[in-house]
């Protein structure tokens, strides 16, 4: 049976080695995602980010039971950091989850960044469809809030669980630009150590400050204890009813489907100008000349893009011709 | 004036010297460019009592059974009687392990030593899904009061010193001994013996932990409570370095980490409302010895010293009882070699001298072929002989730390104490060692360590010989011991047939009241003593408690 | 792109010596690997399932009580059952007796790796045996 095929079947080695290949980039596993587009969609997914050292992995874990408890399959998709020096990861995240292995309805999948510099590859996005495909209600993504994945988690989720820790202090001032737009919901976890109200009243007193339509709810946790994670599950389905009942559901879903295809759209570029020797010794060239003025970079950038269209306009044919 | 005139006459002979020596240098090289101890530590070519200016032997060293302990305990150290040698082994089950107990008493032993299988030690009974394969493997069973009976049987508990590798669930191990006890007519009071009891060191290294930090510490708490009224001549807790070390860490790691997880022991009595003099003298540690002999020995000193101070000027101990370091020490397992396993005999003995020149309380050498399995009862003997020519025949025992003035043994000594107390403070600004090992801090240094050591010999600038350096072809060692793998199967029998014969009632009704007592902040020492004594199994209490206290998340920085 | 080699290293079983699992774990990383790393106490059946999940290349088992004559072979089982054992490298390592090899080895085991290995000699070994193409 075709690998698609399975994977709306149900079927859980299908999944795993269809994340592998798009991890690859494996052109067959891209078609396959193409022509079962129309299939995805169905699955909530939830970004769950915060700083290192926040519990996200435990709360993941609980979340994922809690979930389970309501009756929804949920997929898991961890992310950890590649070494840019030897392109090796060590991905751990699974340590903390691992009475979920054998559960029917869990599917928990770990990638390593791979070169995308703390952010989400493209091929996290093409994992979360995949989880989709499988009939999972649920798909989380786990980063670690550092840099540019907690901004990235943003693109590919409809709701974000923000998790902190007490006693930031001034971390908070230096990170809260950054977070405060992008949680949904917020979870003060290890909320039984010292400062963990305070830490609830500044993040409070933040969100008051912005004056969103949806004011994010802000709840305490102790997830080794499994307490309060009802109540952030809870607050994660009433920011799905508020994002159901407004316009907000299609608005996000047609922003992060605009942010995903010019992604694409310039990745595909790159990969184009990156193929073979001839493109790379032709933009270099092409360099060369600019940077001794005999050309400018705009009018240059220009023609980099038409020649590149044309080029790939000539190989899908060649490919169509030849499958 | 005079020692002044002979330190400066010294320091100018010495600049001649080392210029002297630069010149030979150049046609006669040395081994190597950088030479370092064991644990990494720079090593000089030449240590003089320049290398000692400020050392104040008053204070640094005192004597023999002062303060600051750094010469020893004791003031006449071995000459007064040996190190207890006593060898940790474990046998499948309760009637084996008593067999032989009553064999090694009857041979004029007085200390016992158990060791658990890891179902055990972990709290969970034989017939758990995760027990398969595991009952019996590294040490005995213990599934209720009932393999307890059988593992005392016929030994007279009040004449014994038991000392029981347990931690996680030393609770419950410690009631199921009193309740032996008792039913022998033996009173709390009187019996003797030491639990390890020290679960820091099991999220640090040795992996068999079972609650969260919080509980567990209440736990040894609640023991160290209740062990100081009912049973007084307890040995509550060995904090344990050995693991540490096992783990991949440094000497000085060894040192800071585990003097680090004790005063989080004693900064949690004394939160609980404990006198620290009350319980302070029953602490006890338990260090590794590896092969840099002269290293571990400083290690010994260093150890003492620090203990001694923290424990005086830190905790405001008034009895020298409390400021004394007492420890168990055992040879390094992970020193051996699979490779050419004989060799493993003369590491143990050069392991053996630096545990006894650095002032040892009890000893355990490991047997040559632990590297490949448990060891034989042949091997286990030579292991212990190796202690008794140490004891009589090498000489090193006949004077207290004879190493003593040592310029590079002293020096030595310092800066292992320097370093630890530097990862001391840093732990001490983190909040102590449970924050330190929840941030997985401790965890990651010990790790760099063991990466960097096994780098070292891959690059074959560290040589150990038979593994990196002569090498020799050789066959696979035979006659192997091994564990009946039907063990499982007669414990789990034992089970079903203990659930039938009990009273299941009394069972659930104390469960049920160590439940509610769990929420409290009652002692829970009587709780599980009341549920043992009904026979409720281990797995059962320490289930009961998983459910109020969750269980350890294993905090893994790589 | 190449997709770098994919390795489970799991500890089944109750032991917690974690020092060689990690060392190994820390050395496939350094050798350009991604190891998903499932730390402590897992069943065969959860290596398994998480073997599935994370689609790896290998499986390295470490293992120091003296359970592996019964849990490493069970992996392979279980591993044979869900019809992925064709496309995985399962290895073991830790004190295992060489006399135990053999029969480890006719139970599915492409390796074991006593204590004093270096890691270079794992590497490699993972590297010239894996079963699927990379």
């Amino acid at each position: 049976m075709e690998l698609g095929e399975r994977l709306l079947q149900g079927d859980k080695k299908a999944a795993a080695r269809m994340i592998s290949l798009i991890e690859n980039d494996d052109p067959k596993a891209v078609a396959i995602l193409a022509s079962l587009y129309q299939h995805t969609g169905k699955a909530r997914v939830i970004g769950i980010t915060g700083p290192p050292g926040a519990g996200k992995s435990t709360l993941v874990d609980k979340v994922v039971k809690q979930l389970r408890s309501r009756g929804a399959t949920v997929g898991v998709i961890a992310v950890d950091p590649t070494s840019p020096f030897t392109g090796g990861s060590i991905l751990g995240d699974r340590i903390r989850m691992s009475d979920l292995n054998l559960d029917p309805g869990v599917f928990i999948r770990s990638m390593g960044t791979r070169g995308h510099l703390g952010g989400l590859s493209k091929a996290t996005l093409g994992a979360v469809k995949i989880l989709d495909l499988l009939g999972m209600d649920y798909v989380l993504i786990e980063t670690v809030g550092v840099g540019q994945s907690e901004v990235d988690i943003v693109k590919v989720a409809d709701s974000v669980l923000m998790v902190m820790v007490p006693g930031l202090g001034d971390d908070i001032q230096a990170i809260k630009a950054g977070i405060m737009e992008i949680g949904d919901v917020f979870v003060i976890n290890k909320a039984d150590r010292d400062g963990a109200d305070r830490t609830k009243m500044e993040i409070e007193m933040m969100l008051d400050f912005n004056h969103q339509e949806w004011r994010p709810p802000v709840t305490k946790a102790v997830a080794v204890k499994n307490e309060g994670i009802e109540e952030a599950v809870d607050n994660l389905e009433k920011h799905w009813e508020y994002l159901e009942s407004t316009e907000k559901l299609a608005e996000t879903r047609i922003r992060n489907s605009e942010l995903e295809i010019m992604d694409l759209a310039q990745t595909a570029l790159v990969k184009q100008l990156m193929r073979n020797s001839d493109n790379r010794n032709w933009l270099r060239g092409l360099a060369e000349k600019v940077a001794q003025r005999e050309q400018d970079p705009y009018t240059t950038s220009r023609l980099v893009l038409q020649e590149m269209m044309k080029q790939s306009i000539k190989e899908e044919a060649h490919e169509n011709t030849e499958s | 004036m005079a020692e002044k005139e002979k330190l400066e006459a010294l320091r100018m002979r010495r600049q001649q010297w080392d210029e002297k020596t630069a010149k030979s240098l150049e046609r006669f090289p040395e081994r190597k460019e950088k030479f370092v101890t064991g644990s990494s530590e720079p090593v000089e070519r030449l240590y003089t009592s320049l290398d000692l200016e400020d050392f104040d032997e008053n204070e640094q060293l005192g004597l023999p059974g002062e303060y600051p302990f750094t010469r020893g305990v004791q003031p006449t150290m071995y000459r007064g009687r040996f190190w207890t040698m006593r060898q940790y082994a474990g046998f499948a089950t309760a009637e084996e392990s008593n067999k032989r107990y009553k064999y090694l008493l009857e041979q004029g032993q007085t200390g016992l030593s158990v060791a658990f299988d890891l179902p055990t030690q972990i709290g969970y009974d034989s017939d758990h899904a995760l027990s398969e394969g595991e009952v019996g493997k590294v040490g005995v069973a213990i599934d209720s009061l009932k393999d307890m009976e059988i593992l005392f049987d016929g030994i007279p508990l009040d004449q014994v010193s038991t000392s029981m590798t347990i931690n996680a669930p030393a609770s419950v191990l410690l009631a199921m001994y009193i309740a032996v006890a008792e039913k022998q007519g033996v009173s709390p009071g009187q019996l003797r013996g030491t639990i390890q009891n020290d679960i820091l060191k099991e999220y640090i290294a040795r992996g068999t932990y079972i609650f969260p930090v919080e509980p567990s510490m209440r736990l040894i708490t609640n023991i160290f409570e209740y062990c100081s009224k009912e049973v007084p001549q307890w040995n509550t807790i060995s904090i344990s370095g050995y693991h540490i070390r096992e783990a991949g860490s440094s000497a000085v790691q060894e040192v800071a980490f585990t003097l680090a997880d004790g005063m989080a022991y004693v900064e949690a009595a004394i939160e609980a409302g404990l006198e620290v003099d009350s319980f302070a003298p029953r602490l006890s540690f338990f260090f590794n010895a590896h092969n840099d002999l002269l290293e571990e020995v400083a290690k010994f000193r260093a150890a003492r010293r620090i203990w001694a101070k923290l424990m005086k000027e830190k905790y405001g101990a008034k009895s020298e009882k409390s400021m004394m370091l007492k420890f168990h020490t055992q040879t390094g397992g992970s020193t051996l070699t699979a490779q050419q396993p004989d060799n493993n005999i003369v590491r143990v003995a050069i392991q053996t001298l630096a545990a006894v020149l650095g002032g040892t309380q009890s000893l355990h050498t490991n047997s040559k072929d632990e590297a490949l399995a448990l060891p034989t009862e042949d091997s286990v003997r030579i292991a212990l002989r190796t202690q008794q020519i140490v004891a009589h025949e090498s000489g090193v025992a006949e004077t207290a730390d004879p190493l003593a003035g040592s310029y590079y043994v002293e020096d030595l000594t310092n800066r292992i104490e320097a370093g630890a107390m530097a990862y001391i403070n840093r732990i001490t600004e983190m909040g102590g060692a449970p924050a330190a090992i929840e941030k997985g801090y401790i965890q990651k240094e010990i790790m760099d360590s063991a990466y960097e050591y096994q780098k070292q010999i891959e690059k074959n600038e560290r040589i150990v010989v038979g593994l990196n350096k002569f090498q020799v072809k050789e066959a696979a060692p035979k006659g192997l011991l091994r564990v009946d793998p039907s063990v499982g199967e007669m414990q789990k029998a034992k089970l079903d047939q203990l659930r039938g014969e009990r009273d299941n009632q009394q069972v659930s009704d104390r469960l049920a009241a160590l439940k509610e007592a769990a929420v409290t902040e009652a002692n829970l020492m009587p709780f599980i003593l009341d549920a043992v004594k009904e026979y409720a199994t281990l797995g059962e209490i320490c289930g009961t408690l998983r459910e109020v206290f969750g269980e350890y998340q294993q905090s893994v920085v790589l | 792109m190449d997709r770098p080699i994919r390795v489970l290293v799991a500890k089944p079983g109750l032991d917690g010596h974690d020092r060689g699992a990690k060392v190994i774990a820390r050395a496939l990383r350094d050798a350009g690997m991604e190891v998903i790393y499932t730390g402590l106490r897992l069943t065969p059946e959860q290596i398994v399932q998480a073997a599935i999940q994370e689609d790896v290349d290998v499986v390295a088992l470490s293992i120091l009580s003296g359970a592996h004559g019964h849990l490493l072979p069970k992996v392979v089982d279980l591993l044979k059952k869900e019809e992925v054992y064709d496309e995985i490298l399962v290895l073991g390592g830790g004190v295992i007796p060489e006399e135990d090899i053999p029969e480890l080895k006719s139970k599915g085991i492409a390796e074991v790796f006593t204590p004093g290995t270096p890691t270079t000699v794992t590497i490699d070994f993972i590297r010239e045996n894996l079963k699927r193409k990379q």
